[in-house]
């Protein structure tokens, strides 16, 4: 039975159960399934050994990141460069054969729609709101941010959703997130979802899915809702979702496999009919002022080390918990960082700009309204801008954003996740400092030794131009 | 996935406690595309030691192992059943199972029993010289020597394996309600029961 009043995150379950076990477990239908190279090659030879077939290939879409190098992908010809590292040449290789061969939809890496899955999705109109979407990525709680119920799964599951585009769950918690008011200029969504996670911390949402709302998420554009919900997993939360409204519409009306005609006259009326009804209740609620809210960077290696910029490193005695201390030990150990050192007192070496967090074009455009007429630091050896997609990048250019980033001495590359993760060749030296616009600053994240300080596309920008980490404010002013 | 219902022949007598995953398959195995092949890379430091049974002509091709507490700690990497199966072990007999390699066994079709100590000690010095049955129906390991020893499975797991049926198979085996929930949907949603697009 469902309830009377219900959570935008329960109504999605309920339009999605196939059928429910005694012990409460649900066959949950999926509607939309991305696939990369990394998490799928198991999964189709396991299909292949059993002789199984793809239920859904049209609902299931194929495309190669995380392996990918971002550097040029043909000659000068159009010929195809060879990729030197030759497991991800394998793992590539596998999905441009696999997905075919199973029929599925596969773009591939020389494509122009090309990019990571989690920017590809929500862009081609293949993320819908309502719809449940899976990949084998934790960070597939991105989609969350046009109203999808969207969570990673690992191999034997990314089987399961081939075989028979279901998955056997349990329903998860209902969490609220609260943020009335309004960011003050110079803060971005990605300060918030920081600021979010230093105060949830990174289990303040386990078992529970997240639903973003009040003032703040509605003014929002729907990049920005992708951004915070993309990283509604280093909160512990499995998803994320912000309810869909007439912005989310306008974003999706007319991406190649967005519903049209009639479809998509029912499809509005639908998700219209989604949002959380008034009395409905969460199993926890978090209220935040945004006017809390200031540019945000993290300092230690967990996403929950986060600090406002105008501060300094705490010291591990400031924790109430024993074991906090000590982990902030060892992650200050590991960063090189001293407690008391002044944020913007760091030295960065390195600029990541991109990543399913913050590589669509509103982050491009944020990046460059700082860069413009700047220059990176003489002392940051190495600062990259990685748009999200193709069609991202096409955009940049259109709008010169290219000639901002490159004459302000940083790179201008090909999508992928790049220096998200130390899977292609876009890594940090050990020991050596990147601010980066990605979602982890796990100790390796970017490369064996690699020191990560999670920012913002602005701050990530300003930190190339100052060769330290910066307050953006204190440079537009 | 195989159906079993009996496993018959030498087990490997490696007796150890507390393997955890990585002994089973090191981590730098994992970077590969196939569940198949992992054998080479199965218990690779424990064979690199002197007079292991794992390289013991003696014990080549044996489909049971036996091995101490706490079989298959550590990671949740499903690469160890996968490394298992390639190198031809169908059943793994301890003392005890961690319950994510136990469950990852169970998905692949690996049959975990679990055995008091005196028993698994008993069957190691049969292993040394003879084969070792184990009877899935009737849940009893028994031995030339009239060994007979029972164990507990349960009843769900013990009908998957005996069948064959993965957890993607008893899915399967749930189509109708899959195509009905599908025909639903195309009335009520059609917008999300397909996917018409043009790019890729
Ligand atoms: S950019 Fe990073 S987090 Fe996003 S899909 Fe790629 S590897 Fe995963």
């Amino acid at each position: 039975m469902t309830k009377s009043a219900r959570t935008l995150y329960e109504k999605i379950w309920d339009a999605h159960i196939v059928d429910q076990r005694d012990d409460g477990t649900c066959l949950i239908y999926i509607d939309r399934h991305l696939v990369h190279e990394v998490t799928s090659p198991q999964a189709f030879e396991a299909l292949r050994l059993s002789g199984r077939t793809v239920r859904r290939p049209d609902l299931t879409l194929a495309v190669p990141d995380h392996n990918l190098p971002t550097t040029a992908r043909t000659d000068a010809n159009g010929a195809e460069l060879p990729i030197a590292d030759k497991q991800s040449a394998q793992q590539l290789a596998a999905l441009r054969t696999n997905a075919p061969s199973f029929g599925i939809r596969y773009i591939d890496a020389t494509d122009r729609e090309q990019g990571i899955v989690h920017v590809v999705g929500p862009e081609q109109g293949f993320s819908l709101p309502g719809a449940t979407i899976v990949c084998g990525d934790s960070h597939t709680a991105c989609h969350g941010g046009i109203g999808a119920l969207a969570f990673g799964i690992g191999t034997t599951e990314l089987e399961h959703v081939l075989a028979t585009q279901t998955l056997l769950l349990k329903q998860s918690k209902t969490m609220e997130v609260r943020v009335d008011g309004e960011l003050a200029p110079g803060v971005t969504p990605k300060d918030l979802i920081l600021h979010i996670i230093g105060v949830i911390g990174t289990a303040g949402g386990t078992g529970h899915v997240i639903e973003y709302r009040g003032k703040v998420f509605e003014d929002m554009s729907i990049e920005g809702r992708l951004t915070v919900c993309n990283m509604s997993i280093e909160g512990g939360a499995r998803a994320g979702l912000v309810a869909p409204d007439e912005k989310t519409f306008a974003y999706l009306k007319g991406r190649p496999y967005a519903p049209r005609g009639a479809d998509w006259d029912k499809a509005v009326a639908w998700w219209k009919s989604l949002a959380t009804d008034p009395g409905a209740t969460f199993d926890k609620s978090v209220v935040i002022d945004a006017a809390d809210v200031q540019p945000t960077v993290t300092w230690g290696t967990s996403p929950e080390d986060v600090a406002p910029i105008g501060s300094a490193i705490p010291a591990p005695e400031s924790y109430a918990d024993p074991s906090k201390q000590q982990a902030v030990k060892v992650s200050l150990d590991y960063m090189g960082l001293e407690p008391g050192t002044r944020l913007k007192d760091i030295a960065v070496e390195h600029i990541f700009i991109g990543s399913c967090t913050n590589s669509r074009i509103e982050d491009i455009r944020a990046a460059a309204a700082v860069l413009k007429g700047r220059k990176k630091a003489d002392s940051v050896k190495w600062a990259i801008v990685v748009p999200g997609s193709g069609l991202v990048k096409e955009q940049a250019e259109a709008e010169g954003l290219d000639k901002i980033i490159t004459e302000a001495g940083l790179e201008w590359r090909e999508p992928g996740c790049s220096a998200c993760l130390a899977m292609n060749p876009d890594k940090v030296p050990a020991g050596e400092r990147c601010a980066s616009t990605s979602n982890r600053n796990f100790t390796g994240r970017q490369g064996p030794g690699s020191r990560t300080h999670l920012v913002s596309p602005a701050m990530a920008a300003a930190a190339a131009v100052t060769g330290k980490l910066t307050d953006v404010r204190e440079l537009t002013g | 996935m195989e159906p079993i219902s009996e496993v018959s022949g030498r087990a490997i007598p490696f007796g150890r406690k507390n393997v955890d995953t990585d002994v089973i398959i090191p981590a730098h195995w994992l970077k590969t595309i196939s569940r198949e092949g992992l054998g080479e890379g199965a218990f690779e430091t424990v064979k690199k030691e002197q007079d292991s049974v794992f390289t013991d002509p003696e014990f080549a091709g044996a489909p049971i192992l036996i091995a101490g507490d706490n079989f298959g700690c550590g990671s949740s990497r499903e690469h160890a059943a996968w490394a298992l199966l390639d190198m031809g072990i169908t059943c793994v007999i301890a003392p005890s199972f961690s319950d994510i390699f136990a469950s990852n066994a169970f998905k692949n079709g690996i049959l975990t029993v679990a055995l008091p100590q005196d028993a698994v000690d008993r069957l190691m010095e049969v292993a040394q010289t003879d084969p070792i049955d184990i009877d899935l129906q009737s849940q009893c390991v028994t031995t030339r020597f009239q060994d007979r020893f029972e164990f507990d499975i349960d009843p769900f797991r013990k009908h998957c394996l005996l069948n064959g049926l993965d957890e993607v198979g008893l899915t399967l085996e749930q189509g109708d309600t899959i195509k009905a929930h599908e025909r639903r949907m195309e009335t009520d949603l059609p917008f999300l029961a397909k996917a018409v697009g043009t790019a890729g």
